[in-house]
């Protein structure tokens, strides 16, 4: 199969429904043959554009453009963007095999059953392929859905949560096999997810969505190092975010910042914001908790030491243990600490907090430091 | 016969049986088997009653019918006077005779049902899936399409009969406009007869299509889009194909009866190019008191349609859909 993905971008596309803006003036662009992920909580939009994309749904501004074409004014039937759909939408009526060819068939691709065929062996279901689609299991289905977008070869794929009907397993099996797939078949994947670990662990690139607007587009690691905003901080697995003043904004190693006794560095293009009071955070696996006065083995000279604070409370996970932590000027501080050692610390214990200042983002002042917090 | 095309209600139909008979499995306690035979008491107790109706009303009937149409005439009988016999002459003699009139009801019945099903499915695919979600408005919808059952269909067909009457205004309108020349007329043709069974059973196509495609997800739709199939296209491979069941319940619910249709025939008809089976039957039944005709043709009419139905249901019927 040759590569067949082409380039997608959205140039300011909104989408209002009766009453409320789905997707407010988004600008995309997905190079070909890339695995992008669209992640963000329900109802942030991520959904509805993907849906604009697939030509199921019309923007009320903005163009999509699908390689050079513009494809806005076109119907979903006309566009070369094939969708593995959340609930599958396989016709029950058909044969598994007849379901995959049903798109070949539809543009008269000469031996459709054939081509058919092949893909369903690509997903390892060749054996299934008189079946209906009732007959099969959930993950055989969803492979079914895959094979039926695949086998057309589209500039674009769009997956719209295809993954979250699956149990954990068999969701992790199939992250890899899409990935792989992807990679063989070298399509434009589109991946809407509000699953964050998904989303890092498959996509080239991520885009977090918020109330119909991009917060933050970049590789997994990037997004996860450096977040630019308190939701990408939060949504994107766990931070500590808490409110400091810069203190000295000129000195030759960044910013210094300052939070109840404490100071520490923050590197200037590390901060959203150089001056003022700011939001700080660092993620919990980075912290290093010792108890009062002792000092880390691996510290360096440069390490941020924060003295006075008291753990409230203990979460043994078993690969590691979750630390709250009371601090004096930050608040309650999450630690994810690596159970090397077999000594836990116990809640009430007097401990002090050790970080590299390099791991340190600056925030804009006054976010919402709960903003993106997935409620349980 | 129509339900068997419908796996919903064959599944309804076959529930009962399965609680009369469950297996006994070796792990039920003594307890559990008495439970099950409780039920299965139960439930061949609520099924008495159907079988003694249909035994009764139907079975019976049928058979003193077949037997009627056996019947002989005995030499020198009073008119209406037959004696029990075998004489099987009676069917060559009506099929001879009346075999226009039987090809004449299934075409009527067949237009019927085929310009039913045309005016049906739009609107039950209108009801069902474009207004789904406004309940208002599909309620109303749903009211208005059953409200002519609220009265008599013989007034029914009666205000038809005015409404294409020779002095309505519809004739003279049709006449205005040179459609219907001066000295043409609409009762008495079978465009009228055909046009009153389609209005009579309109609502039995329309509803069983309507509860079919009420269950018509929609994403299926919206797939068939994404895989290059066009508007129509969507219709005919997905749509159609997966209300199947409902339009062969609708259209056999309509055809069975148009087939062995009488009102419309007598009062919108009435005319010897628009003579149905179900008129011969009533005035060799009622007029000529040739009871041994009447009950072949009904016999042959119900055959036909037996068979007629039966082809249709294997050549159409899927009874794999999910």
């Amino acid at each position: 199969m040759s590569a067949t993905g082409k380039d997608l971008a959205l140039r300011g596309i909104t989408k209002l429904f009766s009453g409320f803006t789905a997707v407010d003036d988004l600008d995309l662009h997905v190079p070909a043959g890339s695995f992008f992920a669209l992640l963000g909580p329900s109802g942030c939009g991520k959904s509805t554009t993907l849906r604009m994309v697939a030509g199921l749904e019309h923007p009320t501004r903005g163009r999509i453009l699908i390689g050079d074409d513009d494809v806005t004014g076109t119907k979903a039937h006309q566009r070369e963007v094939n969708t593995v759909f959340q609930s599958y939408a396989l016709f029950p009526h058909l044969s598994v095999l007849e379901n995959v060819a049903f798109g070949l068939r539809r543009r008269k691709v000469p031996d459709a059953l054939g081509r058919a065929s092949k893909v369903l062996d690509l997903v390892e279901l060749g054996h299934l392929a008189q079946r209906r689609p009732a007959q099969l299991s959930g993950g055989q289905q969803q492979r079914v859905a895959l094979a039926r977008a695949v086998v057309n070869e589209p500039h674009v794929l769009l997956l719209d949560e295809p993954l979250g009907a699956l149990d954990m397993k068999l969701r992790r099996q199939m992250q890899a096999e899409l990935k792989q797939i992807q990679q063989e078949v070298g399509i434009t994947f589109i991946h809407v997810t509000h699953d964050q670990e998904e989303a890092l662990t498959m996509a080239d690139t991520v885009a977090v969505m918020n109330a119909g607007r991009i917060e933050q587009i970049g590789p997994p690691g990037e997004l996860y190092d450096l977040p630019r905003t308190a939701f990408v901080a939060n949504f994107l697995g766990k931070s500590n975010l808490f409110e400091a003043e810069v203190v000295d904004a000129a000195g030759p190693q960044g910013l210094t910042v300052q939070f109840g006794e404490t100071t520490c560095r923050l590197a200037a293009e590390r901060a959203v914001q150089q001056q003022g009071r700011i939001v700080v955070g660092i993620r919990p696996e980075k912290i290093v908790l010792t108890r009062a006065g002792r000092r880390p083995a691996d510290a360096q000279a440069d390490w941020t030491r924060v003295t006075g604070g008291r753990v409230r409370d203990v979460a043994y996970t078993g690969v590691s243990t979750e630390y709250e932590v009371e601090v004096p000027g930050a608040g309650s501080l999450t630690v994810f600490s690596q159970n090397l050692r077999t000594e836990v610390i116990g809640p009430g214990t007097e401990v002090d907090l050790w970080w590299e200042d390099a791991n340190l983002f600056g925030l804009a002042g006054g976010s919402d430091t709960e903003a993106g917090v997935e409620e349980l | 016969m129509a339900v068997n095309t419908t796996p919903g209600a064959a599944e309804e139909l076959t529930t009962p049986q399965e609680h009369v008979a469950p297996p006994p499995l070796p792990e039920q306690s003594a307890e559990e088997r008495r439970t099950w035979r409780a039920r299965g008491r139960l439930g061949m107790l609520l099924v008495i009653p159907g079988f003694a109706f249909i035994t009764l009303f139907f079975v019976v009937p049928v058979f003193s019918m077949l037997a009627m149409s056996l019947y002989v005439r005995p030499e020198g009988a009073v008119p209406g006077e037959f004696v029990p016999g075998f004489n099987i002459a009676t069917y060559a003699h009506v099929m001879t005779t009346y075999g226009d009139t039987f090809v004449r009801s299934f075409l009527f019945a067949t237009v019927a049902t085929v310009a039913a099903l045309c005016i049906g499915y739009p609107m039950a695919y209108l009801v069902a899936v474009r207004l789904r979600g406004r309940h208002l408005l599909q309620g109303l919808l749903l009211v208005v399409i059953i409200a002519p059952f609220f009265s008599s269909f013989i007034l029914r067909v009666q205000s038809w009969r005015f409404i294409l009457s020779d002095e309505s205004w519809v004739v003279g309108f049709l006449k205005a406009i040179s459609v219907l020349p001066q000295d043409g007329r609409l009762t008495a043709t079978a465009l009228a007869v055909v046009a009153g069974m389609t209005y009579l059973y309109l609502p039995l196509m329309m509803l069983p299509i309507y509860a079919n495609l009420e269950r018509l997800d929609t994403r299926l739709i919206e797939a068939g889009g994404d895989l290059y199939a066009g508007g129509l296209q969507t219709f005919l491979r997905v749509t159609l194909p997966l209300s199947t069941p409902g339009v062969m319940a609708g259209t056999i619910l309509t055809f069975i009866p148009a087939s062995g249709d009488y009102v419309n025939a007598v009062m919108l008809g009435n005319n010897v190019d628009t003579t149905t089976v179900g008129q011969i039957i009533d005035s060799r039944f009622f007029h000529a008191t040739d009871y041994p005709s009447a009950a072949a043709l009904s016999a042959v009419l119900m055959a036909i349609i037996l068979i007629l139905v039966t082809l249709y249901v294997r050549r159409f019927g899927t009874k794999e859909i999910v």
